[in-house]
């Protein structure tokens, strides 16, 4: 990749060659300057979360870099005891991980059929699914509610990770059979003479070489549901024993008046995670992103 | 142990071990099956798990709002189009219209803009993977984290006081302010703001879509115009652009869903005060007030916003397919 900078960057460096590194300067202010914008919000919330209650409500973070301030942890112990944080922790585990598990599994099923079987009505059927990708949540909400108060489960976490199965199997499904579309023909055809079964050329070959998409498509659902706020809400709504860290959060906005640092430290917590999975598994994040959007 | 984490783990194995229970189960009763048949019922099996979750959580659901738009507040007698007039006919209901049309120009634009000019220029820098990084990562945390982000930015206090809220702070020091960013609706002002904070965490995804567009562009189509004697702007706009074009629209699309869905972020930092709520946000607020009726009917409406936008897709899929 970074030969193919190289040969493009020549021309300009070339024709700038007599200011050499000052006619670049331009450029490397703009992009340092970029950078520094876009982090500088973070930055200042990831400060005020190290605070004490009485400097963060009476200056401004910048002021707290030069000379250093006093800066303690104890904004994060006092959110982790106090506001419920780890039982909301422990709910957006257990809301995300089904929820990225399941819809995975059974938008496979579905993109092997639409990719490797015959049938009437398979283009039509897929076009309904693309259809269904942008269907805004919202106009499910009413009937799903009212679905769920049957069989008990408006507050439950089953709820949310049933709800967020549904939701996220068109994106699913188009993603994994575009892929799985793309697979060579020889493999299955020889798999065929061996008289190998559809599961068994799903299990053997079809899904280990979907991996790929499949840790893609894991890494979006995953981030989705855990960042999720607006499902949590209208399924989960005021049963606090069950909320994710999402509405608990949003909650302390409207809640905690002056005490800005521990909602600063609490941010920090529900950043942890998606930060953390962002930065281990960029790659395959950009990867996922890219190739559906650019080979298409 | 926690009750919640046994379920939790009964879920994540005993759900797909019934899935693959299924699927095993389905092909040994097809084997049973004569061989002519087999072809025809076997796809529907393997489909049936994913239709049935589409057609409960989300076909079944959506005929039903529609239905229940044209309902009363009780849901048992219809009203014809009365949810839709009482929308259309409500200045507060215009204004969150206006908002949420505001938001679909806004975002696309900022997003796709600054990707494309961000995309662009990083690539002639060495630390170019550092760079795309910064702006990428808001992108992996919640609305609702961004929100407190821009909570501290946009902080205001009242004018004598210390400013402790970022912009605020730097508007002091060059004397000017404070500016209360959240509860300034002049000329949507704060909307403005907020679909500000909505750019800071998209305009990584527009760029990383846009950049990998523009690497593949072919180096020696751009050698040959310059060698040819045209300048940058003249590469950009006859060459890069055009090409970029096709990548472009799809982010715009999907930029312009994300802006019709808003939700997240106006409920975490204005709650939809200071005339700031959009459309979605008013379906929630609808239901608050337990106006089931007309929150379907708002639902509908952004329903029918986004028909463009599935036509737009489905046109697109098409003409993939007709390429394969």
């Amino acid at each position: 990749m970074s030969a193919t900078t190289e040969t493009r960057a020549m021309p300009i460096a070339e024709g700038r060659r007599r200011s050499g590194l000052l006619g670049r300067l331009p450029l490397h202010l703009f992009v340092i300057g970029l950078m520094v914008i876009w982090l500088i919000p973070t930055i200042g919330l990831f400060v005020n979360s190290f605070r004490t209650p009485t400097d963060a409500t009476s200056s401004g973070w910048w002021t707290a870099l030069f000379p250093p301030e006093a800066f303690s942890i104890e904004n994060y112990a006092y959110v982790i005891q106090r506001n419920g944080i780890a039982n909301a922790f422990l709910n957006s585990l257990l809301i995300t991980i089904p929820a990225t598990v399941v819809p995975i599994m059974v938008a496979a099923f579905a993109a092997y059929a639409f990719a490797w079987m015959r049938f009437p009505g398979r283009y039509l059927l897929f076009i309904a699914v693309v259809g269904l990708l942008v269907v805004p949540l919202q106009t499910t909400f009413i009937p799903i509610q009212k679905l769920y108060a049957g069989f008990g489960l408006n507050g439950q976490l089953a709820a949310v990770w049933l709800a967020h199965t549904g939701y996220g199997l068109p994106f699913a499904i188009y993603l994994l059979r575009n892929f799985m579309a793309e697979l060579p023909r020889e493999v299955f055809e020889s798999a065929d003479i061996d008289g190998a079964g559809w599961a068994s050329k799903f299990f053997r070959l079809a899904l280990p070489m979907t991996i790929p998409a499949i840790a893609a498509l894991a890494i979006f659902q995953f981030l989705f549901t855990w960042n999720d706020l607006l499902v949590a809400i209208i399924y989960i709504g005021a049963n606090t024993d069950n909320q994710p860290m999402t509405i608990v959060v949003a909650n302390l906005t409207q809640s905690i008046g002056g005490g800005w640092q521990y909602l600063a430290a609490a941010a920090f917590l529900t950043m942890a995670v998606p930060l953390l999975v962002f930065l281990a598994l960029q790659r395959y994040f950009v990867r996922g992103l890219t190739g559906g959007a650019v080979k298409g | 142990m926690d009750p919640r984490l046994v379920n939790a783990i009964v879920v994540v194995i005993g759900v797909p071990a019934t899935l693959v229970g299924y699927i095993l189960l389905v092909e040994q009763i097809l084997r049973a099956l004569p061989s002519r048949m087999q072809p025809r019922i076997r796809p529907w099996f393997w489909m049936l798990p994913a239709l049935a979750f589409l057609g409960v959580f989300l076909v079944y659901p959506t005929i039903q709002t529609i239905i229940r738009s044209f309902q009363n507040r009780a849901g048992n007698a219809f009203i014809g189009f009365d949810n839709y007039a009482w929308f259309f006919g409500n200045a507060g209901q215009i204004s969150t219209l206006v908002n949420s049309l505001l938001w679909v120009v806004l975002l696309p634009t900022l997003t796709v803009g600054l990707g494309l000019l961000i995309a662009v220029i990083v690539d002639r820098v060495r630390y170019e993977s550092v760079a795309k990084s910064v702006i990428f990562m808001p992108l992996a945390i919640s609305a609702t984290a961004a929100g407190v982000i821009w909570f501290f930015m946009y902080l205001w206090q009242p004018p004598g006081e210390p400013q402790i809220g970022t912009l605020n702070g730097a508007l002091d020091t060059v004397g000017a302010g404070p500016f209360d960013f959240r509860a300034t609706d002049d000329f949507k002002f704060n909307t403005i703001m907020l679909v500000i904070v909505m750019a800071w965490m998209w305009t990584g995804f527009a760029m990383v879509i846009i950049s990998a567009a523009y690497k593949g562009i072919s180096r020696e189509l751009l050698e040959a115009a310059r060698v040819d004697g045209a300048g940058e702007w003249q590469v950009f706009k006859g060459i890069v652009w055009p090409l970029l074009m096709p990548t472009m629209a799809v982010i715009t699309t999907t930029m312009i869903i994300t802006a019709l869905k808003a939700f997240d972020l106006i409920y975490v930092m204005t709650g939809g005060q200071f005339d700031t709520s959009v459309i979605a946000f008013e379906m929630y607020r609808q239901v608050g007030f337990n106006q089931l009726g007309r929150s379907a009917a708002v639902a509908v409406i952004l329903l029918i916003a986004i028909v463009p936008v599935m036509l737009f897709n489905i046109r697109n899929f098409r003409a993939q397919e007709a390429i394969r």
